[in-house]
């Protein structure tokens, strides 16, 4: 009986080791020196996050989409970064207007999509988080999100096999730290790109766009591109889209950050690639369509602090024009994009 | 005749040896070791308080020697009264001689909160970075008064920002004159290898001046700064709280 013991011990956790790698021995998950290759799209900017510290692998990449999926990362491991960034939504949450944390709390802001990010100069709505690595902090920290505290997750990651031979795999040794942890998890949101939507194709002359679609380009880019710049669709500033703030929310946007009066009620222009595929809209999520959008850029009953000439451009658009510019904003949605296998959930059965 | 060439050489470049520096920082209030969570001290309005936490970081420490170039250190350190080894910062290659001064950063320059994922004094682990706000928290001091007007009686004082609207790095310089580095040799009797003891330098760290400064922080008015209103104003105070302790340093 004594002798067994041990025995039964080690077969249960060969069991659980051999169960815990199936998925990244699947070859559809498997990550090869090709997947983590990052490419700037043509007619992108130069990025901001250029991985020069941080040269993605195969093996650092693939912990980084296991600590994305894993809901370790909250104190009582309910809530993974998946949870509020779904897949199918270019990683936003579809159809929750507030996003939901550890417990059923409601956070005080909208999901945004993930992608594009290594062009991102800073991140949030309001752009408190100025850099993509240590970006994931956030959520954890927060208390309605994930409710941790780093030094704790990093105490689990340790404990846990799984994450040791990880680590290990793509650092080279077993420290489990959080510079690494978080490098890993930027390897893994900084490839997140999104680039070859149809009107991606249309622009490096491999498809065509119909004549409706092409009315609606011709409109947004008069009347919103001056902020939401092509080709990712942001300029990365902080403006007021004219909306009343919500006086149970009292977001009080940039200004949180600043402290400066001018950015008060502004939020960071948000990239509308895949627009179609992340409702609800906006930093509160209040509309439901792209429609509800289009008929407040168009009404022109702005809530004037902090309004900037951009936005009155915006304003008197007949019915036809908004659905064009729809139409237009339907073919930012990157299949390629959404359904790309290097960024499906691995631990799922 | 061998030995005495070896002793010889060693005396005759003196001026060249480099040897490690301490730096001690001492926490202290009015002069006395900190009681964490203990004592109840009294700032200048007579609001009393306790000191439950005390962590700030040195940065960019310079030496300066009454001739020639000014050392300078390019590390991040942690200074925490609950954990005694933070205390000493040793600076390993000090060449011996006479300097005029030290000076250090309270905080972390702008680099280096724009870096993203960072390890030992600056991982995150260590309780001192804003996530909601990307930045370092340069100095953090904790406590319960019955002057504060917050829940469970706590003040807090959580400062940081490296830009507008709240620098609140803040340089210290102290002055070392007459103080000498020299090098202390131990030559056992065994064998001829020099061995140099490590010299220090004590800095007092006084939260009673922190609490004073030119004017004392009214307990009941600002007893909660963990943001950038008032952290300018705090900062202020916290560069006034460092000064060397003087003992003899001459060996
Ligand atoms: C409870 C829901 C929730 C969880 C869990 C969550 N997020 Fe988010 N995420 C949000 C919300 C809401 C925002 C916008 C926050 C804001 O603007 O204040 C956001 C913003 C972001 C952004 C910034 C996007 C941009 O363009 O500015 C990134 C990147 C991100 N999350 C990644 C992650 C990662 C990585 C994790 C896991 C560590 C995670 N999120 C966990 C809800 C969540
Ligand atoms: C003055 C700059 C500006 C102009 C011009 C502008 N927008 Fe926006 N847009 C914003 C900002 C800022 C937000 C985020 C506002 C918020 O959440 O409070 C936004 C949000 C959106 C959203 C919601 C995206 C999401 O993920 O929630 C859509 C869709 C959108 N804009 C479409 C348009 C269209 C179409 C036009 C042209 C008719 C346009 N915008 C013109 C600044 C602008």
């Amino acid at each position: 009986m004594a002798i067994k013991k041990p025995i039964v011990i080690s077969v249960l956790v060969f069991a659980i080791i051999l169960l815990s790698n199936f998925t990244e021995t699947n070859p559809y998950f498997t990550i090869t020196e090709k997947d983590v290759a990052f490419e700037v799209p043509k007619g992108f900017p130069a990025p901001t996050y250029t991985f020069a510290n941080n040269k993605p692998t195969p093996a650092g990449f693939t912990l980084g989409r296991r600590l994305f999926y894993d809901p370790i990362l909250s104190k009582d491991s309910s809530t993974s970064c998946a949870s509020c960034h779904q897949r199918i939504a270019a990683f936003a949450h579809i159809d929750h207007t507030l996003s939901h944390g550890i417990s059923g709390l409601i956070g005080k802001r909208n999901v945004p999509p993930l992608q594009n990010l290594a062009w991102g100069q800073s991140f949030m709505w309001d752009g408190g988080v100025n850099h993509l690595e240590i970006q994931p902090l956030t959520p954890m920290a927060n208390p309605i999100e994930m409710a941790s505290d780093i030094g704790d997750v990093i105490r689990k990651l340790k404990r846990n096999p799984y994450y040791r031979e990880a680590f290990k795999e793509a650092f080279g040794d077993t420290l489990i730290s959080s510079e690494r942890m978080l490098k890993a998890m930027a390897q893994f949101t900084g490839l997140m790109v999104s680039a070859n939507s149809r009107y991606d194709k249309f622009m490096r002359h491999e498809d065509t766009l119909t004549q409706f679609e092409l009315n609606g380009l011709v409109i947004f880019r008069e009347k919103c591109a001056k902020c939401h710049r092509e080709p990712l669709f942001t300029d990365e500033s902080y403006k007021s889209s004219g909306l009343y703030p919500d006086s149970t929310l009292n977001d009080p946007g940039r200004e949180l950050i600043t402290g400066r009066i001018k950015d008060e009620n502004t939020f960071k222009v948000p990239s509308l690639r895949n627009v179609a595929m992340t409702y609800p809209y906006m930093h509160d999520g209040r509309f439901r369509t792209l429609e509800q959008v289009l008929d407040h850029y168009s009404k022109g009953d702005y809530y004037m602090l902090n309004v900037t000439p951009e936005l009155l451009a915006t304003r008197d658009m007949n019915d036809l024009e908004k659905k064009e510019v729809i139409a237009f904003l339907k073919t930012l949605t990157d299949k390629t994009f959404l359904y790309d296998r290097r960024f499906a959930d691995p631990t799922y059965h | 005749m061998m030995c005495i060439t070896t002793v010889l050489a060693v005396v005759m470049s003196f001026s060249a040896i480099a040897q490690p520096l301490q730096l001690h920082f001492r926490n202290v209030v009015d002069g006395k070791p900190i009681a964490l969570e203990k004592d109840n001290y009294k700032n200048g309005l007579g609001q009393s308080y306790t000191v439950s936490n005390l962590k700030y970081y040195i940065s960019n420490i310079q030496l300066t020697p009454e001739s020639g170039k000014e050392l300078t250190d390019s590390d991040y350190y942690l200074i925490r009264e609950d954990d005694s080894a933070s205390m000493n910062i040793t600076l390993p290659h000090i060449p011996i001689g006479h300097y005029t001064r030290l000076t250090f950063s309270i905080g972390v320059d702008s680099l280096h909160n724009c870096s993203g994922a960072q390890s030992d004094a600056l991982d995150p682990v260590n309780g001192m970075f804003w996530t909601w706000n990307t930045g370092y928290i340069f100095f953090k001091l904790e406590g319960k008064s019955s002057a504060s007007k917050n829940p469970g009686s706590i003040y807090e004082y959580h400062i940081g920002g490296y830009k507008a609207p709240a620098n609140c790095i803040r340089s210290v310089s102290i002055d070392l004159t007459g103080i000498s580095l020299m090098p202390v040799i131990v030559l056992p009797p065994d064998t001829f290898h020099k061995k140099l003891k490590i010299t220090g330098i004590d800095i007092s760290a006084d939260i009673s001046k922190f609490m004073n400064a030119a004017t004392p922080i009214d307990l009941t008015k600002i007893s909660s700064v963990t943001d950038f209103h008032n952290a300018a104003k705090i900062a202020d105070h916290y560069q006034q709280m460092f000064s060397l302790i003087k003992k003899d340093y001459g060996y």
